[in-house]
């Protein structure tokens, strides 16, 4: 299976939100793999590996795909040594894309790289917008399976039976190749990913996505990685959904630790007036 | 000039409590756009739910067929986006539930939209408050394509009411219907007597702390007492201790009820976005220095195991003494 995996890099969310001039201040930020994203290769490689003796299946291919910054393509590296076997880093500066744009730029890649599957985060945990893989399929005509906690490749690898969270429960639902796979959490699960390959057996950590080896860092410095413009796949470097300002939410009032529960509860009575 | 689609959800011939937020927005929309707000119900049991839907907007459209059974993206998206174009929109909403955000990138696709998922507020007839950052920030967007696609959040908008007269109900044919060769299996759904999360007053959540399934029985007589629903951190739901729809935060459900109860649970930052705009936290955990006691309006240091039996007999108390 060749399988597309768009990434994107995001400030740590570990670190604390500063306003600088109305926006968000990112000088000295640190930045890693969007976690969704780095599931979604995760997941890529979970799909054409099999997992019990840590070998790829042939034939198969996974290429990373970011529209960002130069040094944007540390985070690229960072997929590459987890195991993906190429890239494509789309230069452009975070002021000139919006969806609109990565979606455009992402189906111009598709058209000439036309792989059997796009697997990708559910959202971006920066912006939280949770659109451009449903915005893809869109665009694309291609079906659709979005916050993927589960998949099972088919005997025939041509279609794929996916578990999604949604409210009330999960749903499943059946997509043939190609189509496009968002992830939610637990599709790093011990047995989320079953590809009819890996013996069922075989359980995975389940404690999120493989940490580059050593090996795998070295491995990804040879890795193909070519550089590209938005441009060149026919779009306008243009956003249509502009960010004016950023503001802090104001804090919550200081709260107050109460010595026992029929202090809790008199309060909660009294004074909130929620009982 | 253009009129205000608003995709709502429905069961058993009614709308969905989250749908009336979904109204709610779209009718502060048509005040900037000009144009009225129309509803459009599809799927199954649509046409049945006109007539309760009416009472909401001066327009409704129903799109019933067998094709549209189970709700898909692929078969749903291109009737939105169809009627949206026929009827002059220039927005169309779906409040941010599993379904909404799963549909409206893809009605946005297909009308050259730009989007803004998950607002909290609008400001003018092309910008909207958005949380950022797991809500530890909100950004201002605006958009300027021709068509707007937009997800409120449920717990942002009040309910709207019904109008003082009943709109007109159209049918409209579904057309050619095309799955794309995806098909709805099936759902494994989590049956409940309580309310939903996303509407609930009172919400209970369980975290890591509780260490096993089992051990939520006794949030779940605390919820029941009070009328709440159930819900839990990731850690929780991760470990199979409960359902994973339970998950509040992030990358969960967003909440605001009244009372918040977070129980066990540390207050990582993923979670707080899900909870922080409740009105009252209650955090009861048996480490003082957890980051959930700094966003808590009342923090009980205590293990579990000994408080919430107690708050359980203590609020019995209060309700007899009523
Ligand atoms: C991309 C991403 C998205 C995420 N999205 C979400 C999300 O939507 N929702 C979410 O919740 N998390 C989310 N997380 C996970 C989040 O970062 C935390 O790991 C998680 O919230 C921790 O859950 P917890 O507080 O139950 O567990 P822990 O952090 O392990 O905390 C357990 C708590 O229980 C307390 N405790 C233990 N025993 C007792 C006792 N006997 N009595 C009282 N207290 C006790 C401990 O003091 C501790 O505070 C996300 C993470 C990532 C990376
Ligand atoms: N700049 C980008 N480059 C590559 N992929 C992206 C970019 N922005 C978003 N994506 C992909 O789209 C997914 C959803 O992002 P979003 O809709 O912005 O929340 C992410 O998880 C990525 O897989």
């Amino acid at each position: 299976m060749k399988i597309l995996v768009p990434v994107k890099r995001v400030p740590d969310p570990t670190q604390k939100a500063k306003i600088k001039d109305g926006h968000i201040d990112l000088a000295g930020a640190s930045w890693i793999v969007n976690t969704f994203d780095e599931y979604a290769v995760e997941t890529a490689l979970r799909l054409c590996e099999n997992g019990a003796e840590n070998a790829r299946i042939a034939g198969s291919e996974i290429i990373v795909v970011s529209l960002g910054p130069d040094d944007a393509a540390k985070e690229i590296r960072t997929c590459l040594a987890m195991g993906a076997d190429r890239a494509i880093h789309v230069v452009t500066t975070d002021e000139e894309i919006d969806s609109l744009v990565v979606v455009k730029v992402l189906q111009g890649i598709i058209a000439s790289e036309k792989p059997d599957l796009v697997v990708m985060g559910k959202q971006a945990v920066d912006g939280d917008a949770n659109q451009v893989g449903q915005m893809l399929a869109g665009r694309l005509g291609w079906p659709q399976a979005t916050f993927a906690a589960s998949i099972e490749v088919a005997v025939d690898k041509k279609s794929l039976f996916v578990g999604r969270e949604v409210d009330g429960g999960v749903e499943y639902k059946s997509v043939p190749v190609p189509s496009v796979i968002t992830v939610d959490l637990r599709i790093v699960g011990p047995k989320a990913v079953k590809n009819n390959v890996t013996p069922e057996t075989h359980v995975y950590s389940g404690e999120g996505a493989r940490l580059p080896s050593l090996k795998g860092i070295m491995a990804a410095k040879k890795k193909p990685m070519v550089t590209a413009k938005v441009a060149d796949y026919g779009a306008e470097p243009k956003a249509m959904i502009k960010e004016l300002s950023v503001t802090l939410p104001p804090p919550r009032a200081a709260g107050e630790i109460v010595p026992d529960v029929v202090t809790l509860v008199k309060k909660l009575a009294d004074v909130a007036k929620v009982l | 000039m253009g009129n205000i689609l608003a995709f709502c959800e429905f069961t058993d011939g009614v709308l969905r409590s989250s749908a009336l937020s979904n109204i709610a927005f779209a009718r502060e929309a048509a005040t900037h756009h000009g144009g009225e707000v129309i509803i459009i119900l599809v799927g199954a049991g649509a046409a049945a739910a006109g007539a309760a839907a009416s009472k909401f907007a001066p327009k409704v459209i129903t799109v019933e067929d067998p094709g549209l059974a189970n709700y898909l993206a692929e078969t749903y998206a291109p009737i939105v986006a169809r009627e949206a174009k026929a009827n002059n929109a220039t927005v169309v909403t779906a409040t941010a539930t599993a379904v909404g955000k799963d549909l409206l990138p893809r009605v946005a696709a297909l009308l050259d939209a730009g989007m803004a998922s998950d607002i909290a507020k609008t400001t003018g007839k092309d910008t909207f408050i958005r949380p950022i950052l797991a809500g530890n920030a909100y950004s201002t967007v605006q958009i300027s394509t021709p068509i707007i696609c937009v997800t409120p959040r449920q717990s942002e908008f009040e309910p709207a009411a019904e109008l003082g007269s009943a709109g007109t109900v159209t049918a409209s044919a579904a057309g050619a219907i095309d799955a794309l060769g995806a098909s709805f299996e099936r759902l494994d759904a989590q049956k409940s007597d309580r309310p939903d999360l996303g509407d609930a007053k009172v919400v209970v959540s369980g975290g890591r702390g509780m260490k096993t399934g089992e051990n939520f029985k006794v949030l779940e007589e605390l919820a029941d007492l009070l009328g709440a629903a159930m819900g839990a951190s990731r850690a929780a739901t991760d470990a199979g201790m409960v359902p994973a729809d339970w998950q509040v935060g992030q990358t969960g459900k967003i909440v605001a009820p009244n009372l918040y109860f977070a129980v066990a649970i540390s207050g990582a930052i993923q979670h707080l976005a899900g909870m922080k705009g409740s009105k009252t936290i209650v955090a009861i955990n048996k480490n003082k220095d957890e980051p959930i006691f700094q966003v808590a309006d009342y923090g009980l240091v205590a293990d579990w195991e000994k408080a919430i039996p107690e708050l359980i007999t203590e609020i019995k108390k209060l309700k007899a003494s009523r």
